[in-house]
């Protein structure tokens, strides 16, 4: 029987760029295909032509066994192909029937609508998936992960015989990631055809049937992806062996406590938090999502107003009640949305870096010193390797590895010792993010004081010379990093909820 | 990278047109396509005396269009400009007419009264968190209110202060080049756009003000201490509506309580066909000055040809739709 999908030859050039260069992608009734590849390795425009967004240059696409050319989500719609976008593209005010039948509502005459046969429909393509939604609910109530759900679901309501998924657990905890793979696995025994886009190694061994790998636009190869150990996967990816020198816990105890966090508290999310970190170290925070760590950095920076714990910097107690307190105590946050919280990406790299530290290149009557922001950008490119044209380029323009690079050297420029990264490596290729590894290692060893938040255990393992594991807004434990810690004892600590508040049954 | 040579040789003037220069490249062709036309259709259209009408023309909304961009590039908007500009020629009348005291005192107390009022708008917004466009909506219903109150809706007349109508009538490059008989008005809006445009290509407030539009949470993550620096913009946009409230009661030679409502909509949509975004972030003075200039040079150019007023409107208001259109479509171009 022939493939649901075969793509052969595919070639696509965008102005200036060989997008795509004789790509080769099949998929079959009733299997998992992970696409894996770099950001910017093609992947996406390889399923926006799969799913009608673009068009191709040149190549096959044969949908069953016959040669289509869909011009548009419409067209791919109607062929069997339904894509849920990394980013959900739901209206959060109407409800998730709604939602699912936009554009294409049950009517009555006079163009009134029968929201009675809305209902009930969406009621129908939620009980083959067995979920359980209120059609009714307005979609802007339900978590992420619900969202999805409702994502897949009209997909589905179009009678997908293919369903693209990119990043779909991008922003969900493990249970619901869980949740989510009983529903990808039910539709694969019906037969579904679903390509599965990720970064996240261990999803692939959890769910996919066989891997994809594209590199700078072209076809790496496909390989089983149960047989084939995730190494070879990532050297498919990279086009070398990634490899990670082993942790070395240097011996702090000697060494002064830069920071101590006592008895911090904030509202629901935060209950009576307490720890210290000395010079040199690199604290792990690890647990679940949604587990408070975030809220604890934003509580320590100040960028959140706790309701009571004493922060001391050095020894010395510091009233901290806005970010530019904790700037000023030395402290910096590096925040895990870049985009939003850390770069103004419409400005320039020399601007994104001085931003901290405008005081320092202010003359007389606030005129700005150009020159000597010019002259600190372009001394931390150097010291820091950002790859850019120039210290004028826009951060938008630069990648996932370099803006966070323009973020630590906005922080290092402002003398900050104490550095907060929350999920360092979000949004990052692989081969940038051991990059990303060695430089906090560096400043550790320079005499930085580093905090890493991380909801990937391999990379607080991979980097933590002591782990502190957080659960529903408590600091459970903080455990040895090195290898006698195991990524069951986190798991163990991340899941320990406390007693009173555990409900019967689980 | 050696452009320490490059960036020193800059001039001031060369900053000013440099940054907008290919940005605003559009909206200078369609100025000079709006003058040719102009000048083909009519032979009285570029005559001397009539170039000077509309450069005194372009002075009062040039200026609140600058004050307008300072606030719309943090990603605000101020409603209150016309208003406010009103409210500071009213002061000036007060401090002048009413109480006697001399000229210079007069000017300083509409800039300050402007300040305060911006400072105040900037603390509505940037402390108490009311979105821009509801925070200078009252403050222009407030400020209409507080001028008709204080004049006693009369207009109050400077007969009493000799000199001040040469504020902005008088012409000091018409003294020393008599060929060049350029109003002081417009002078002052050139050394306005020439300092706003410093400010905010070459110092800390400009810097930050770009970055707030940008990213205002970046920002405060930063360590900056956005709220203040925000009020500082509105308050330095206030100021500047002083100003403007000094040139337009001394063209008039009076302070006109009633007038000022429809002048904060020119003044934004001078700034919008200058090519700001009005999302903030982005924008230029001379861009503003350009779209000022269009304004003017199509009222202008319209009543040489004897347009109908309803109708120069309706152009008018054709123009900004023209004018976003394009910049969207250049837009989409680069990206």
């Amino acid at each position: 029987m022939a493939p649901i999908v075969s793509m052969t030859g595919i070639e696509k050039r965008f102005p200036g760029v060989h997008a795509l260069k004789n790509v080769q992608f099949d998929l079959e009734a009733g299997e998992v295909h992970a696409l894996m590849g770099e950001n910017g390795a093609g992947k996406s425009t390889l399923m926006k032509i799969l799913s009608g967004i673009y068009s191709r240059d040149g190549g096959d696409l044969q949908i069953e066994g016959r040669s289509v050319s869909p011009d548009s989500p419409r067209a791919a719609q109607d062929l069997g192909i339904g894509i849920i976008h990394q980013e959900l593209s739901l209206m959060n005010d109407l409800t998730v029937a709604q939602n699912i039948f936009i554009g294409r509502e049950p009517r009555k005459s006079f163009g009134r609508l029968d929201e009675a046969a809305l209902n009930a429909q969406t009621a129908e393509i939620f009980a083959p998936m067995n979920l359980t939604l209120d059609p009714k609910a307005p979609v802007g109530s339900l978590t992420i992960a619900r969202q999805q759900m409702v994502e897949i679901a009209k997909a589905l309501s179009y009678r997908s015989k293919v369903l693209i998924m990119d990043e779909p657990t991008a922003a969900l905890n493990e249970a619901e990631i869980a949740e989510l793979f009983v529903i990808i696995r039910r539709l694969r025994a019906e037969g579904v055809g679903i390509v599965y886009i990720s970064h996240k190694m261990d999803e692939l061994k959890r769910i996919a049937d066989r891997v994809t790998v594209m590199r700078d636009g072209e076809y790496v190869g496909t390989v089983d992806a149960i047989a084939t150990p995730i190494n070879q996967i990532i050297a498919m990816m990279v086009g070398r062996e990634v490899k990670d020198d082993p942790l070395d816990v240097p011996d702090l105890s000697q060494a002064e406590i830069a920071l101590e966090v006592r008895g911090l508290s904030r509202g629901r999310e935060i209950h009576d938090v307490s720890f210290s970190v000395r010079k040199g170290e690199i604290l792990g925070f690890a647990g679940l999502m949604g587990a408070g760590r975030t809220e604890v950095a934003r509580a320590i920076f100040g960028a959140d107003l706790r309701d009571a714990g004493d922060i001391r910097v050095h020894g010395q107690a510091v009233p901290i009640a806005s970010p530019s307190d904790a700037v000023r105590a030395g402290i910096g946050y590096l925040s895990e949305d870049r985009k939003h919280f850390g770069l103004a990406t419409g400005m320039s790299l020399r601007d994104n870096i001085a931003l901290a530290s405008m005081h320092r290149f202010t003359r007389r009557g606030g005129a700005l010193n150009d020159d000597a922001m010019r002259d600190a950008a372009q001394g931390y490119i150097r010291q820091l390797g950002i790859r850019t044209p120039s210290d004028t380029q826009e951060v938008r323009l630069l990648s996932g590895g370099n803006q966070q690079k323009v973020v630590i050297a906005k922080w290092l420029l402002r003398d900050c010792d104490i550095l907060i990264f929350d999920e360092p490596t979000r949004g990052i290729d692989v081969g940038a993010k051991s990059e990303i590894y060695k430089l906090l290692e560096e400043l550790a060893a320079q005499g930085k004081t580093i905090i890493v938040i991380s909801s990937e255990l391999p990379e607080i393992m991979r980097l933590s010379h002591r782990i502190a594991v957080m659960c529903e807004g408590r600091l459970t434990g903080i455990l040895q990093g090195g290898t006698e810690t195991t990524q069951e004892d986190i798991m163990k600590l991340a899941t320990q909820r406390e007693a009173a508040m555990q409900p019967t049954g689980t | 990278m050696t452009s320490a040579t490059e960036t020193k040789s800059k001039t001031l003037l060369s900053h000013l047109v440099d940054t907008g220069a290919h940005q605003k490249l559009l909206a200078f062709a369609s100025l000079i396509a709006l003058l040719i036309g102009f000048s083909i259709a009519s032979p009285n259209f570029m005559q001397t005396s009539n170039m000077i009408a509309i450069l005194q023309a372009t002075s009062v909304n040039g200026v609140l269009a600058v004050a307008a961009t300072l606030v719309i590039i943090t990603g605000g908007i101020d409603l209150s400009v016309g208003t406010l500009m009103t409210f500071c020629a009213v002061i000036a009348g007060v401090v002048l007419t009413y109480a006697g005291m001399p000229l210079p005192l007069g000017v300083a107390a509409a800039i300050g009264a402007g300040a305060f009022c911006g400072l105040c708008s900037g603390t509505f917004v940037a402390k108490m968190k009311i979105p821009p466009f509801i925070a200078t909506l009252g403050m222009m219903l407030i400020l209409k209110g507080l001028s008709l109150v204080i004049s006693g809706t009369r207009p109050i007349y400077f007969n009493d202060t000799p000199g001040f109508d040469q504020i902005s009538r008088g012409s000091l490059i018409g003294e020393i080049i008599p060929a060049l008989p350029i109003p002081n008005g417009v002078l002052i809006l050139f050394l306005v756009a020439l300092s706003a445009s410093y400010i905010l290509g070459r110092t800390v407030l400009g810097r930050y003000t770009f970055a707030l539009g940008s990213n205002e949470e970046a920002v405060r993550l930063s360590g900056v201490n956005t709220d203040a620096w925000k009020m500082g913009i509105y308050a330095l946009a206030g100021g500047i509506c002083g100003i403007a409230g000094i040139l337009i009661a001394s063209r008039l030679n009076s302070a006109q309580p009633a007038l000022g409502l429809g002048y904060e909509l020119e003044a934004i949509a001078a700034v919008v066909i200058g090519g700001t975004s009005l999302s903030g972030g982005r924008g230029t003075i001379l861009g503003t000055l350009i779209g000022a200039l269009i304004m003017a040079v199509l009222t202008n150019g319209l009543r040489v040809l004897s347009v109908a007023q309803e109708w120069q409107t309706v152009v008018t208001g054709a123009i900004i739709i023209l004018a976003v259109y394009a910049d969207m479509v250049r837009r989409r171009q680069t990206n």
